[in-house]
Protein backbone atom coordinates (compact mmCIF):
# COMPACT_ATOMS: atom_id res chain seq x y z
CA UNK A 1 0.00 0.00 0.00
CA UNK A 2 1.87 3.38 -0.36
CA UNK A 3 2.50 5.68 2.66
CA UNK A 4 -0.76 7.87 1.99
CA UNK A 5 -3.37 5.51 2.74
CA UNK A 6 -3.26 5.21 6.67
CA UNK A 7 -2.94 8.95 7.07
CA UNK A 8 -5.91 9.52 4.65
CA UNK A 9 -7.62 6.52 5.99
CA UNK A 10 -7.35 8.56 9.54
CA UNK A 11 -8.37 11.79 8.07
CA UNK A 12 -11.25 10.26 6.27
CA UNK A 13 -12.41 8.56 9.73
CA UNK A 14 -12.18 12.05 11.48
CA UNK A 15 -13.92 13.80 8.56
CA UNK A 16 -16.98 11.43 9.23
CA UNK A 17 -17.00 11.44 12.85
CA UNK A 18 -17.27 15.28 12.21
CA UNK A 19 -20.11 15.20 9.40
CA UNK A 20 -22.83 14.98 11.83
CA UNK A 21 -21.87 18.19 13.84
CA UNK A 22 -21.95 20.36 10.37
CA UNK A 23 -25.47 18.74 9.27
CA UNK A 24 -27.06 19.12 12.33
CA UNK A 25 -26.06 22.48 12.66
CA UNK A 26 -27.57 23.36 9.23
CA UNK A 27 -30.84 25.23 8.75
CA UNK A 28 -33.96 23.18 8.67
CA UNK A 29 -35.70 22.81 5.51
CA UNK A 30 -38.86 24.49 5.50
CA UNK A 31 -41.62 21.55 4.43
CA UNK A 32 -39.96 18.87 5.72
CA UNK A 33 -37.48 19.82 8.95
CA UNK A 34 -35.37 16.48 10.20
CA UNK A 35 -36.34 14.58 7.39
CA UNK A 36 -34.30 16.19 4.78
CA UNK A 37 -31.25 15.54 6.82
CA UNK A 38 -30.73 11.95 5.25
CA UNK A 39 -29.86 13.94 1.87
CA UNK A 40 -26.47 14.83 2.76
CA UNK A 41 -25.61 11.63 2.65
CA UNK A 42 -27.94 10.34 -0.02
CA UNK A 43 -26.92 13.47 -2.81
CA UNK A 44 -23.19 12.37 -2.42
CA UNK A 45 -23.04 8.60 -2.36
CA UNK A 46 -25.25 9.08 -5.39
CA UNK A 47 -23.04 10.69 -7.19
CA UNK A 48 -19.96 8.77 -6.28
CA UNK A 49 -22.52 5.70 -6.97
CA UNK A 50 -22.55 7.71 -10.89
CA UNK A 51 -18.72 8.20 -10.99
CA UNK A 52 -18.10 4.93 -9.92
CA UNK A 53 -20.16 3.73 -12.66
CA UNK A 54 -18.25 5.44 -15.04
CA UNK A 55 -14.91 4.50 -13.55
CA UNK A 56 -15.41 0.86 -14.23
CA UNK A 57 -17.13 1.81 -17.75
CA UNK A 58 -13.46 3.63 -19.12
CA UNK A 59 -11.96 1.18 -17.16
CA UNK A 60 -13.63 -1.70 -19.04
CA UNK A 61 -13.41 0.04 -21.77
CA UNK A 62 -9.49 0.61 -21.90
CA UNK A 63 -9.43 -3.27 -20.85
CA UNK A 64 -11.35 -4.01 -23.84
CA UNK A 65 -9.82 -2.58 -26.50
CA UNK A 66 -6.14 -2.01 -25.06
CA UNK A 67 -6.18 -5.58 -23.16
CA UNK A 68 -4.24 -4.31 -20.10
CA UNK A 69 -4.79 -6.35 -16.69
CA UNK A 70 -4.23 -2.76 -14.76
CA UNK A 71 -7.42 -1.94 -15.83
CA UNK A 72 -9.16 -4.69 -15.41
CA UNK A 73 -8.24 -4.71 -11.78
CA UNK A 74 -9.53 -1.41 -11.50
CA UNK A 75 -13.34 -1.90 -12.59
CA UNK A 76 -14.07 -4.90 -11.09
CA UNK A 77 -13.17 -2.82 -7.98
CA UNK A 78 -15.08 -0.10 -9.23
CA UNK A 79 -17.94 -2.44 -10.00
CA UNK A 80 -17.68 -3.25 -6.26
CA UNK A 81 -18.00 0.31 -5.28
CA UNK A 82 -20.76 1.05 -7.42
CA UNK A 83 -23.30 -1.61 -5.39
CA UNK A 84 -22.02 -0.51 -2.13
CA UNK A 85 -22.39 3.48 -2.72
CA UNK A 86 -25.52 2.40 -4.82
CA UNK A 87 -27.19 0.60 -1.91
CA UNK A 88 -26.32 3.38 0.50
CA UNK A 89 -28.63 5.36 -2.80
CA UNK A 90 -30.99 3.19 -2.34
CA UNK A 91 -31.62 2.88 1.18
CA UNK A 92 -31.56 6.35 1.96
CA UNK A 93 -33.76 7.49 -0.84
CA UNK A 94 -36.92 5.65 0.07
CA UNK A 95 -36.18 6.30 4.07
CA UNK A 96 -37.19 9.89 2.50
CA UNK A 97 -39.47 9.30 0.04
CA UNK A 98 -41.78 8.03 3.16
CA UNK A 99 -41.66 11.22 4.68
CA UNK A 100 -41.51 13.37 1.57
CA UNK A 101 -44.13 11.64 -0.73
CA UNK A 102 -45.96 9.01 1.38
CA UNK A 103 -44.65 6.60 -0.24
CA UNK A 104 -41.33 4.14 -0.12
CA UNK A 105 -40.90 3.57 -3.79
CA UNK A 106 -41.89 5.14 -7.30
CA UNK A 107 -41.67 4.27 -10.86
CA UNK A 108 -40.28 7.92 -11.76
CA UNK A 109 -37.44 7.94 -14.23
CA UNK A 110 -34.52 8.39 -11.90
CA UNK A 111 -35.22 6.11 -9.25
CA UNK A 112 -35.87 3.53 -12.34
CA UNK A 113 -32.87 4.27 -13.95
CA UNK A 114 -30.76 4.35 -10.58
CA UNK A 115 -31.66 1.04 -9.38
CA UNK A 116 -31.08 0.05 -13.06
CA UNK A 117 -27.22 0.79 -13.57
CA UNK A 118 -27.20 -0.99 -9.63
CA UNK A 119 -28.72 -4.08 -11.20
CA UNK A 120 -26.15 -3.95 -13.81
CA UNK A 121 -23.18 -3.13 -11.50
CA UNK A 122 -24.76 -6.64 -9.82
CA UNK A 123 -24.54 -8.68 -13.13
CA UNK A 124 -21.55 -7.61 -13.41
CA UNK A 125 -20.08 -8.75 -10.39
CA UNK A 126 -22.37 -12.06 -11.06
CA UNK A 127 -20.67 -12.64 -14.12
CA UNK A 128 -17.01 -12.33 -13.12
CA UNK A 129 -17.60 -14.47 -10.22
CA UNK A 130 -19.67 -17.32 -12.15
CA UNK A 131 -18.78 -16.81 -15.80
CA UNK A 132 -15.63 -19.00 -15.83
CA UNK A 133 -12.77 -18.37 -18.26
CA UNK A 134 -13.21 -14.87 -20.43
CA UNK A 135 -15.97 -13.81 -18.48
CA UNK A 136 -13.89 -10.62 -17.40
CA UNK A 137 -14.30 -9.17 -21.33
CA UNK A 138 -17.75 -10.21 -21.23
CA UNK A 139 -18.24 -8.00 -17.45
CA UNK A 140 -16.49 -5.30 -19.60
CA UNK A 141 -19.05 -5.07 -21.96
CA UNK A 142 -21.65 -5.18 -19.69
CA UNK A 143 -19.98 -2.31 -18.02
CA UNK A 144 -20.33 -0.09 -20.82
CA UNK A 145 -23.91 -0.19 -21.04
CA UNK A 146 -23.61 0.43 -17.45
CA UNK A 147 -22.16 3.41 -18.13
CA UNK A 148 -24.21 4.73 -20.78
CA UNK A 149 -27.08 4.66 -18.19
CA UNK A 150 -24.61 7.16 -16.25
CA UNK A 151 -25.66 10.70 -18.49
CA UNK A 152 -29.42 9.23 -18.23
CA UNK A 153 -29.91 9.09 -14.76
CA UNK A 154 -28.01 12.38 -14.12
CA UNK A 155 -30.51 14.54 -16.91
CA UNK A 156 -33.91 12.46 -16.38
CA UNK A 157 -35.19 14.40 -13.34
CA UNK A 158 -34.46 17.93 -15.60
CA UNK A 159 -36.22 16.43 -18.80
CA UNK A 160 -39.15 14.87 -17.58
CA UNK A 161 -41.56 15.96 -14.94
CA UNK A 162 -40.25 13.36 -12.18
CA UNK A 163 -41.14 13.87 -8.30
CA UNK A 164 -37.86 13.30 -7.76
CA UNK A 165 -35.89 16.84 -6.86
CA UNK A 166 -34.08 17.92 -10.26
CA UNK A 167 -30.41 18.86 -10.19
CA UNK A 168 -30.38 22.72 -9.85
CA UNK A 169 -31.59 23.01 -6.34
CA UNK A 170 -27.91 22.09 -5.33
CA UNK A 171 -26.32 25.98 -6.08
CA UNK A 172 -29.76 27.73 -4.91
CA UNK A 173 -28.81 26.03 -1.41
CA UNK A 174 -28.22 28.65 1.70
CA UNK A 175 -24.26 28.90 2.70
CA UNK A 176 -24.50 26.26 5.82
CA UNK A 177 -25.94 24.00 3.88
CA UNK A 178 -24.10 23.71 0.85
CA UNK A 179 -21.13 23.64 3.65
CA UNK A 180 -22.84 20.74 5.45
CA UNK A 181 -23.37 19.29 1.97
CA UNK A 182 -19.84 20.17 0.27
CA UNK A 183 -18.13 18.65 3.31
CA UNK A 184 -20.18 15.04 2.71
CA UNK A 185 -19.73 14.99 -0.92
CA UNK A 186 -15.80 15.92 0.49
CA UNK A 187 -16.19 13.02 2.82
CA UNK A 188 -17.64 10.58 0.90
CA UNK A 189 -15.31 11.13 -2.32
CA UNK A 190 -12.52 10.48 -0.05
CA UNK A 191 -13.83 7.09 1.38
CA UNK A 192 -14.40 6.29 -2.30
CA UNK A 193 -11.02 6.68 -3.27
CA UNK A 194 -9.37 5.02 -0.47
CA UNK A 195 -11.91 2.20 -0.64
CA UNK A 196 -11.12 2.14 -4.50
CA UNK A 197 -7.09 1.69 -4.14
CA UNK A 198 -7.69 -1.29 -1.41
CA UNK A 199 -9.90 -2.96 -3.69
CA UNK A 200 -7.59 -2.14 -6.49
CA UNK A 201 -4.49 -3.60 -3.96
CA UNK A 202 -5.88 -6.54 -3.22
CA UNK A 203 -6.87 -7.48 -6.53
CA UNK A 204 -3.28 -7.16 -7.32
CA UNK A 205 -1.60 -9.12 -4.76
CA UNK A 206 -4.09 -11.74 -5.90
CA UNK A 207 -2.57 -11.55 -9.89
CA UNK A 208 0.77 -11.41 -8.00
CA UNK A 209 -0.37 -14.97 -6.13
CA UNK A 210 -1.94 -16.13 -9.34
CA UNK A 211 1.52 -15.83 -11.45
CA UNK A 212 3.77 -17.13 -8.29
CA UNK A 213 1.74 -20.68 -8.68
CA UNK A 214 2.06 -20.66 -11.99
CA UNK A 215 5.78 -19.95 -11.91
CA UNK A 216 5.88 -23.31 -9.18
CA UNK A 217 3.89 -25.55 -11.37
CA UNK A 218 6.89 -24.68 -14.51
CA UNK B 1 -21.01 -5.21 -45.09
CA UNK B 2 -24.30 -5.02 -45.86
CA UNK B 3 -24.11 -8.19 -48.24
CA UNK B 4 -22.20 -10.21 -45.87
CA UNK B 5 -25.14 -9.24 -43.30
CA UNK B 6 -27.43 -10.59 -45.84
CA UNK B 7 -25.80 -13.64 -46.44
CA UNK B 8 -25.62 -15.05 -42.97
CA UNK B 9 -29.30 -13.97 -41.72
CA UNK B 10 -29.74 -15.89 -45.44
CA UNK B 11 -27.35 -18.74 -44.21
CA UNK B 12 -29.35 -18.77 -40.51
CA UNK B 13 -32.79 -18.27 -42.12
CA UNK B 14 -32.33 -21.10 -44.12
CA UNK B 15 -30.75 -23.75 -41.63
CA UNK B 16 -34.19 -22.34 -39.36
CA UNK B 17 -36.59 -23.31 -42.26
CA UNK B 18 -34.72 -26.66 -42.41
CA UNK B 19 -35.84 -27.55 -38.81
CA UNK B 20 -37.97 -24.89 -37.37
CA UNK B 21 -36.75 -26.04 -33.87
CA UNK B 22 -36.05 -22.26 -32.43
CA UNK B 23 -39.34 -21.19 -33.93
CA UNK B 24 -41.14 -23.86 -33.05
CA UNK B 25 -39.87 -23.96 -29.53
CA UNK B 26 -39.91 -20.19 -28.80
CA UNK B 27 -43.13 -19.98 -30.01
CA UNK B 28 -44.73 -22.74 -27.91
CA UNK B 29 -43.16 -21.10 -24.74
CA UNK B 30 -44.36 -17.89 -25.48
CA UNK B 31 -48.16 -19.00 -26.11
CA UNK B 32 -48.07 -21.13 -22.68
CA UNK B 33 -46.39 -18.33 -20.85
CA UNK B 34 -49.27 -16.28 -22.39
CA UNK B 35 -51.76 -19.25 -21.42
CA UNK B 36 -50.49 -19.25 -17.79
CA UNK B 37 -51.12 -15.52 -17.48
CA UNK B 38 -54.97 -16.26 -18.68
CA UNK B 39 -55.25 -18.91 -16.47
CA UNK B 40 -54.34 -16.71 -13.67
CA UNK B 41 -55.26 -13.38 -14.28
CA UNK B 42 -58.30 -14.02 -16.14
CA UNK B 43 -61.77 -14.09 -13.86
CA UNK B 44 -65.11 -14.21 -15.26
CA UNK B 45 -63.74 -13.30 -18.62
CA UNK B 46 -62.63 -10.22 -17.45
CA UNK B 47 -59.11 -9.48 -17.87
CA UNK B 48 -57.04 -7.25 -15.39
CA UNK B 49 -56.60 -3.63 -16.38
CA UNK B 50 -53.51 -2.79 -18.33
CA UNK B 51 -52.53 -6.54 -18.29
CA UNK B 52 -52.23 -7.55 -21.56
CA UNK B 53 -49.76 -4.55 -22.39
CA UNK B 54 -47.24 -6.37 -19.80
CA UNK B 55 -47.85 -9.81 -20.38
CA UNK B 56 -47.27 -9.24 -24.19
CA UNK B 57 -44.03 -8.05 -23.31
CA UNK B 58 -42.69 -10.35 -20.86
CA UNK B 59 -43.83 -13.12 -23.40
CA UNK B 60 -41.53 -11.80 -26.12
CA UNK B 61 -39.06 -11.06 -23.00
CA UNK B 62 -39.00 -14.96 -22.53
CA UNK B 63 -39.30 -16.15 -25.90
CA UNK B 64 -36.65 -13.78 -26.94
CA UNK B 65 -34.60 -14.96 -24.32
CA UNK B 66 -34.67 -18.98 -25.30
CA UNK B 67 -34.34 -17.62 -28.79
CA UNK B 68 -31.28 -15.88 -28.27
CA UNK B 69 -29.78 -18.72 -26.21
CA UNK B 70 -30.41 -21.01 -29.06
CA UNK B 71 -28.91 -19.04 -32.06
CA UNK B 72 -25.32 -19.40 -31.25
CA UNK B 73 -25.70 -22.57 -29.42
CA UNK B 74 -26.65 -23.95 -32.58
CA UNK B 75 -23.26 -22.66 -34.09
CA UNK B 76 -21.61 -23.59 -31.01
CA UNK B 77 -22.73 -27.36 -31.40
CA UNK B 78 -22.28 -27.77 -34.79
CA UNK B 79 -18.68 -25.80 -34.14
CA UNK B 80 -19.06 -23.51 -37.12
CA UNK B 81 -18.57 -20.66 -34.54
CA UNK B 82 -15.06 -20.46 -35.38
CA UNK B 83 -15.46 -21.09 -39.42
CA UNK B 84 -17.40 -18.05 -39.16
CA UNK B 85 -15.06 -15.76 -37.21
CA UNK B 86 -12.18 -17.06 -39.27
CA UNK B 87 -14.50 -16.36 -42.69
CA UNK B 88 -13.26 -13.36 -44.10
CA UNK B 89 -16.00 -11.09 -42.96
CA UNK B 90 -16.03 -7.81 -40.90
CA UNK B 91 -17.54 -8.69 -37.09
CA UNK B 92 -19.95 -5.72 -37.57
CA UNK B 93 -21.44 -7.68 -40.64
CA UNK B 94 -21.75 -11.17 -38.83
CA UNK B 95 -23.23 -8.96 -35.60
CA UNK B 96 -25.94 -7.18 -37.72
CA UNK B 97 -26.60 -10.26 -39.69
CA UNK B 98 -27.42 -12.38 -36.80
CA UNK B 99 -29.31 -9.78 -35.25
CA UNK B 100 -32.15 -9.31 -37.51
CA UNK B 101 -32.53 -12.86 -38.02
CA UNK B 102 -33.32 -12.68 -34.30
CA UNK B 103 -35.58 -9.42 -34.88
CA UNK B 104 -37.37 -11.62 -38.14
CA UNK B 105 -38.21 -14.68 -35.36
CA UNK B 106 -39.56 -12.62 -32.89
CA UNK B 107 -41.67 -10.70 -35.61
CA UNK B 108 -42.79 -13.66 -36.13
CA UNK B 109 -43.35 -14.79 -33.18
CA UNK B 110 -45.25 -11.76 -32.41
CA UNK B 111 -47.75 -11.96 -35.11
CA UNK B 112 -48.77 -15.16 -33.24
CA UNK B 113 -49.12 -13.63 -29.70
CA UNK B 114 -50.53 -10.33 -30.44
CA UNK B 115 -54.08 -11.76 -31.68
CA UNK B 116 -53.83 -14.02 -29.50
CA UNK B 117 -53.26 -11.64 -25.85
CA UNK B 118 -55.85 -9.90 -27.51
CA UNK B 119 -58.11 -13.04 -28.06
CA UNK B 120 -57.62 -13.83 -24.02
CA UNK B 121 -57.39 -10.42 -22.86
CA UNK B 122 -60.06 -8.88 -24.74
CA UNK B 123 -57.58 -5.88 -25.46
CA UNK B 124 -57.92 -3.84 -28.46
CA UNK B 125 -54.21 -4.62 -29.49
CA UNK B 126 -55.90 -4.60 -33.18
CA UNK B 127 -57.22 -0.98 -33.62
CA UNK B 128 -53.71 1.03 -34.23
CA UNK B 129 -51.90 -1.79 -36.24
CA UNK B 130 -49.32 0.52 -37.43
CA UNK B 131 -48.41 2.36 -34.21
CA UNK B 132 -48.55 -1.18 -32.80
CA UNK B 133 -46.35 -2.38 -35.20
CA UNK B 134 -43.69 0.46 -34.53
CA UNK B 135 -43.49 -0.27 -30.50
CA UNK B 136 -43.09 -4.22 -31.37
CA UNK B 137 -40.19 -3.70 -33.95
CA UNK B 138 -38.63 -0.75 -32.28
CA UNK B 139 -38.81 -2.52 -28.79
CA UNK B 140 -37.71 -5.67 -30.60
CA UNK B 141 -34.77 -4.54 -32.14
CA UNK B 142 -33.65 -2.75 -29.01
CA UNK B 143 -33.87 -6.01 -27.25
CA UNK B 144 -32.41 -8.30 -29.67
CA UNK B 145 -29.39 -5.64 -30.01
CA UNK B 146 -28.14 -6.06 -26.49
CA UNK B 147 -29.15 -10.08 -26.30
CA UNK B 148 -27.23 -11.13 -29.63
CA UNK B 149 -24.00 -9.03 -28.10
CA UNK B 150 -24.25 -10.61 -25.01
CA UNK B 151 -25.33 -14.56 -26.23
CA UNK B 152 -22.60 -13.96 -28.87
CA UNK B 153 -20.12 -13.60 -25.86
CA UNK B 154 -21.21 -16.03 -23.47
CA UNK B 155 -21.35 -18.40 -26.27
CA UNK B 156 -17.75 -19.43 -24.59
CA UNK B 157 -19.05 -19.00 -20.91
CA UNK B 158 -19.29 -21.72 -18.56
CA UNK B 159 -23.24 -21.24 -16.85
CA UNK B 160 -24.59 -19.37 -20.66
CA UNK B 161 -28.04 -20.23 -20.04
CA UNK B 162 -28.30 -18.51 -16.51
CA UNK B 163 -26.02 -15.62 -16.75
CA UNK B 164 -27.49 -14.67 -20.47
CA UNK B 165 -30.77 -13.02 -18.11
CA UNK B 166 -28.78 -12.04 -15.96
CA UNK B 167 -27.10 -9.66 -18.35
CA UNK B 168 -30.09 -9.24 -20.30
CA UNK B 169 -32.74 -8.18 -18.36
CA UNK B 170 -31.24 -5.14 -16.52
CA UNK B 171 -29.79 -3.44 -19.28
CA UNK B 172 -33.25 -4.22 -21.19
CA UNK B 173 -35.11 -2.51 -18.48
CA UNK B 174 -36.13 0.78 -19.89
CA UNK B 175 -36.98 -1.19 -23.75
CA UNK B 176 -39.52 -3.12 -21.33
CA UNK B 177 -40.78 0.14 -19.55
CA UNK B 178 -40.81 2.19 -23.01
CA UNK B 179 -42.89 -0.83 -24.35
CA UNK B 180 -45.29 -1.58 -21.83
CA UNK B 181 -46.13 1.99 -21.44
CA UNK B 182 -46.57 2.90 -25.66
CA UNK B 183 -48.63 -0.39 -25.87
CA UNK B 184 -50.87 0.18 -22.58
CA UNK B 185 -51.19 3.56 -23.88
CA UNK B 186 -53.09 2.01 -27.24
CA UNK B 187 -54.84 -0.02 -25.57
CA UNK B 188 -56.87 3.10 -23.66
CA UNK B 189 -60.37 3.82 -25.32
CA UNK B 190 -58.92 7.17 -26.48
CA UNK B 191 -55.28 7.02 -27.52
CA UNK B 192 -53.63 10.17 -26.98
CA UNK B 193 -51.08 9.43 -30.07
CA UNK B 194 -48.23 12.18 -28.38
CA UNK B 195 -47.57 10.02 -25.67
CA UNK B 196 -47.33 7.22 -28.13
CA UNK B 197 -45.17 9.23 -30.16
CA UNK B 198 -43.24 9.88 -26.78
CA UNK B 199 -42.49 6.39 -26.32
CA UNK B 200 -41.92 5.44 -29.42
CA UNK B 201 -38.95 7.55 -29.75
CA UNK B 202 -37.63 7.05 -26.75
CA UNK B 203 -37.55 3.29 -28.22
CA UNK B 204 -35.82 4.07 -31.27
CA UNK B 205 -33.28 6.45 -28.94
CA UNK B 206 -32.38 3.65 -27.10
CA UNK B 207 -32.08 1.28 -30.30
CA UNK B 208 -29.27 3.64 -31.50
CA UNK B 209 -27.53 3.63 -28.75
CA UNK B 210 -27.89 -0.13 -27.97
CA UNK B 211 -26.39 -1.33 -31.25
CA UNK B 212 -23.55 1.60 -31.38
CA UNK B 213 -22.56 0.56 -28.44
CA UNK B 214 -22.95 -3.27 -29.53
CA UNK B 215 -21.15 -3.09 -32.81
CA UNK B 216 -18.12 -1.05 -31.06
CA UNK B 217 -18.06 -3.59 -28.45
CA UNK B 218 -18.56 -6.71 -30.65
CA UNK B 219 -15.36 -7.32 -32.44
CA UNK B 220 -12.69 -6.49 -29.56
CA UNK B 221 -15.36 -9.28 -27.13
CA UNK B 222 -15.24 -12.11 -30.08
CA UNK B 223 -11.62 -11.79 -30.40
CA UNK B 224 -9.61 -14.29 -28.17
Amino acid sequence: MPKWFMPLAAINALMFAASPFLIANADYEATMGLVQKIFYYHLPSAWIFLISAIVCGIASARYLFRGSPRHDRLAYAAAELTVLFGAIVLVTGPLWARKAWGVWWQWDVRLTASLMGWMVAWAYLLVRRYGGPGSDKLAAGLALFGMANVPFVYVSVNYWRTIHPPTTVVPTLPVDMGAALWFAVACFLLLFVLLLRLRVHLEEQRARLDSLYLSLDE
Amino acid sequence: MIRTAWLILRKDLTVEVRSLEIAYTTLFFAVSCVLFFAFALVKEGKAPEDGAAGILWIAIAFAGTLALGRTFERERQSETLRALLMAPAARPAIYVGKLLGIVALLVAAEMVLVPLVAFLFQAPLLSHPLWLAAVLISGTIGFAAVGTLFSAMLVRARSRDVLLPVLLYPITVPVIIAGVRATAELLEPDVELALVRFWVALLVALDVVFVTLALWTFEPLMTD
